[in-house]
């Protein structure tokens, strides 16, 4: 058959396939040049960065930079015992160095990263170097801090020495490398990622659940009403999508506070007492509600969309073959709607799972989510490669989702709009 | 064997969707058991709106609706067992032809192989059979039509009603669904309401046919009675073709009367006019004048050929006759009429009979 196909020549004699290559040719061009532009815009703004996040999440070079000697000198130091005079030298140059730079505070924070206790020895070091005589550094070291005759610290150094690292990565699974290698989690009292991660797919499973809930009937209700309603009604759809985020989550503070709307109606209708009001801010409560209300639109898009193509004879027929309506509903209607259902609840999932801004201002510390931890590390504690860890973690899992969702309801099946 | 002539009733049927205008007025019409009956009208005309009241989608604002004697205005839908076919056929699309047919079985809780006996039968009266796992969006628009019916007919209603089922077919494809529905009618004898508004359809397939318009039954006669006896000049327009003339009775007797027209006088028969100076419309059907007639015709008149138009098995010529310029004629291709010419002045004639004065319009 193929070989048929091939011999055919087009009246000039030139083969088919070859002259339909070159007809084609200038509309592909043309195509490539129009999607140019996005493709140069997505590289520079999406894959270059996620590129630069992946590395900094790993790279670990910057302790292996500071220290070239020692670790050159570390290189036959089995580890057991106190390391030679040469490593001793060789970290003092390497530290003196650092000292005429004035960028030994970094060693100190990133060894203190490593093991407690280094920024004060590093510190005092420093401080009693300018009288260090030439030779026999060990025991000059030695003789500032009894820490530094301590080989743990030694090991601690020496552990640093590679460039790329996965600790991050453990560190945001509460996990930890010990001295020996060995993988182990974190000292209970230090275990706050776990907690982090299964709070934010819980909120966020649940802030997906309560959209489709609401979400449903009015997807239902915006389908099938007259022009007229369902135009208003979009509009009140739509409305918070063209409200600043901040100013709705703002609004929902003035709601849910303890001396709020929502509180002082309870007590008027005598739900609850006046002094027993019910916390439902700063806690998970006031996260649920808050996202719900922010991602609702996004849920009643989609089911709108194909709820518009389902034809009102579907459901007549349903109902005139003898089916109740909840039978026609059940069998009909909603098989029908589970492409929007799919594109719904995957896109709220996925805004809900790295959602930010609502979380940390309504959240307190018992509603925030991974998002505003990742925040914590980039804006507080400086420790960009241990955010950008946890941001690819988060990106893997949002893959992983999709992954499992393409499984289960087949991506060619969702409908976005 | 005594069939219900009171079958489906519908009784001082009104209805209103905003409370100012009534879509169907004073509707009062009796369908006999296994009776094909088809509401024929211009859109807007009340039929569709007819049909949903009796499928149960639409309540009457006033009147009540009998089936087999019971009245069902408060019967929801399914309980009704009425099957329907509707415009755009309503196939479940994410259902199989065997899923689409055995909906209504299993909403009866029907056992598995009562049900696919069922399903066989009905799908080799549509001459579907084997295509059972199909989706409905493998099929050509005749095949989901087909499915469509014999998802209406599979769990034996007594009545089925049928909403504009052949409009988005092709015109071929029409007219053999149109054959095949009426032989499946014949064969099954179940009642058939049919709504359309192609005439052709209408006249094909009915015992009887109801002509909608303006919310009323104009009239509700057999198809022929309907061509060839239109009682008022809605009908006998909206019917086949027709050659109008508009004027005033100036004599009237039993069978006979005198119409005075813009362009002389003829004679025609009385059907709804009974008093001398009454206006009235006469219309003639295309077919029933004839050229060259012989004198046995009580009209006969002189007119000028304006325009000719070949059809193949006939000519279309519009003549200029009594003042009339859209004056149609209807003439057979044969080889005796060779001086149709443009422009040649030629003898039509008519019997009074077939010139029927009607309302005026």
């Amino acid at each position: 058959m193929s070989s048929e196909t091939q011999k055919i020549l087009t009246t000039d004699g030139i083969p088919l396939e070859e002259s339909l290559k070159k007809a084609e040719k200038k509309n592909k061009i043309k195509a490539f040049l129009l999607v140019c532009p996005l493709l140069l815009f997505l590289i520079i703004t999406y894959v270059f960065p996620i590129g630069d996040m992946l590395f900094r999440s790993v790279d670990d070079r910057m302790v292996t930079n500071m220290l070239p000697k020692t670790y050159k000198a570390m290189e036959n130091w089995d580890g057991k015992e106190l390391p030679e005079e040469e490593v001793f030298a060789s970290f003092y140059q390497d530290y003196k160095l650092l000292i005429e730079q004035k960028t030994f505070g970094k060693l100190a924070t990133q060894l203190n990263y490593e093991k407690n206790g280094f920024k004060s020895i590093l510190k005092k070091l420093q401080r009693k170097m300018k009288k260090f005589e030439d030779g026999n550094y060990k025991e000059q070291i030695m003789d500032v801090h009894k820490r530094w005759a301590n080989v743990e610290y030694w090991r601690a150094i020496k552990r640093r020495a590679p460039e790329i690292s996965y600790a991050k990565y453990l560190k945001g699974m509460d996990l930890i490398a010990d001295e020996d290698g060995k993988i182990i989690q974190v000292s209970e009292e230090r275990r706050i990622h776990r907690i982090l991660w299964l709070r934010t797919l819980e909120v966020a499973f649940f802030v997906t659940l309560f959209c489709f809930v609401m979400a449903y009937p009015i997807a239902h209700l915006l389908a099938t009403l007259p022009m007229k309603y369902s135009n208003l009604l979009m509009i009140c759809v739509l409305l918070p999508f063209w409200t600043s985020l901040l100013v709705r989550t703002a609004s929902w503070m003035i709601l849910l506070q303890q001396q709020g709307v929502v509180n002082d109606f309870f007590v008027w209708i005598g739900l609850v007492t006046d002094d027993n009001r019910p916390e439902m801010m700063y806690n998970k409560t006031g996260t649920y509600v808050a996202m719900t209300q922010i991602l609702l639109p996004f849920m009643v898009l989609p089911l709108y969309s194909v709820m518009k193509t389902i034809s009102p004879s579907l459901m007549r027929a349903g109902k005139s073959l003898g089916g109740t309506p909840f039978v026609a509903f059940w069998k009909v209607y909603f098989p029908l709607t589970i492409p929007g259902i799919g594109a719904g609840c995957l896109l709220v999932f996925i805004l809900a799972i790295g959602y930010y801004i609502t979380p940390a201002l309504v959240g307190g510390a018992s509603g925030t989510l991974i998002s505003n931890q990742i925040a914590f590390h980039m804006k507080s504690t400086l420790d960009w490669s241990f955010a950008s860890a946890m941001g690819l973690m988060l990106l893997v899992g949002v893959l992983a989702i999709y992954w499992v969702y393409n499984k289960l309801v087949g991506v060619d099946n969702i409908k976005l709009g | 064997m005594s069939k219900n002539k009171e079958f489906v009733k519908f009784e001082k049927v009104d209805k209103s969707y905003d409370g100012k205008i009534l879509v169907v007025k004073d509707l009062n019409l009796d369908i006999s058991e296994g009776e094909f009956i088809t509401m024929l009208g211009p859109s807007g005309s009340g039929k569709t709106t007819c049909l949903m009241m009796l499928a149960g989608f639409e309540t009457p604002t006033s009147g009540e609706i009998y089936l087999d004697k019971n009245p069902i205005s408060n019967i929801p839908p399914h309980k009704r067992g009425i099957g329907m076919v509707f415009q755009n056929y309503a196939l479940f699309p994410h259902m199989t032809v065997y899923e689409n047919l055995a909906f209504p079985l299993r909403v009866r809780k029907m056992p598995k192989d009562e049900a696919d006996k069922k399903i066989d039968k009905a799908l080799s009266m549509v001459s579907l059979s084997g295509f059972e796992n199909r989706m409905p969006g493998q099929l050509s628009g005749g095949q989901q039509q087909r499915v469509a019916v014999a998802r209406a007919l599979v769990f034996d209603p007594s009545v089925v009603l049928m909403d504009e089922p052949l409009g988005a077919l092709d015109k071929n494809l029409r007219e053999s669904m149109q054959y095949e529905i009426k032989h499946i009618h014949e064969s099954i004898g179940v009642t058939v309401v049919y709504v359309t508004h192609d005439q052709g359809e209408a006249l094909t397939m009915s015992n009887r046919i109801a002509v909608f318009n303006d919310g009323k039954v104009q009239q509700l006669s057999s198809p022929d009675q309907l061509y060839e006896k239109p009682v008022n000049s809605f009908v006998a327009e909206f019917i086949g073709e027709n050659n109008t003339f508009a004027g005033e009775i100036s004599e009237i007797s039993n069978d006979k009367c005198k119409v005075k027209i813009a362009g002389g006088e003829i004679i025609a028969n009385p059907v709804s006019v009974k008093n001398k100076g009454d206006k009235t419309t006469v219309s003639i059907r295309p077919e029933r004048a004839l050229i060259n007639s012989n004198s046995k015709m009580d009209n006969n008149f002189k007119g000028k050929i304006e325009e000719i138009i070949y059809h193949g098995d006939h000519t279309r010529v519009r003549l200029n006759l009594l003042g009339n310029s859209e004056f149609i004629l209807k003439v057979p291709n044969s080889s005796e009429n060779m001086d149709i010419k443009l422009g040649n002045h030629i003898n039509i004639g008519w019997n009074s009979y077939d010139a029927r004065a009607l309302d005026p319009k």
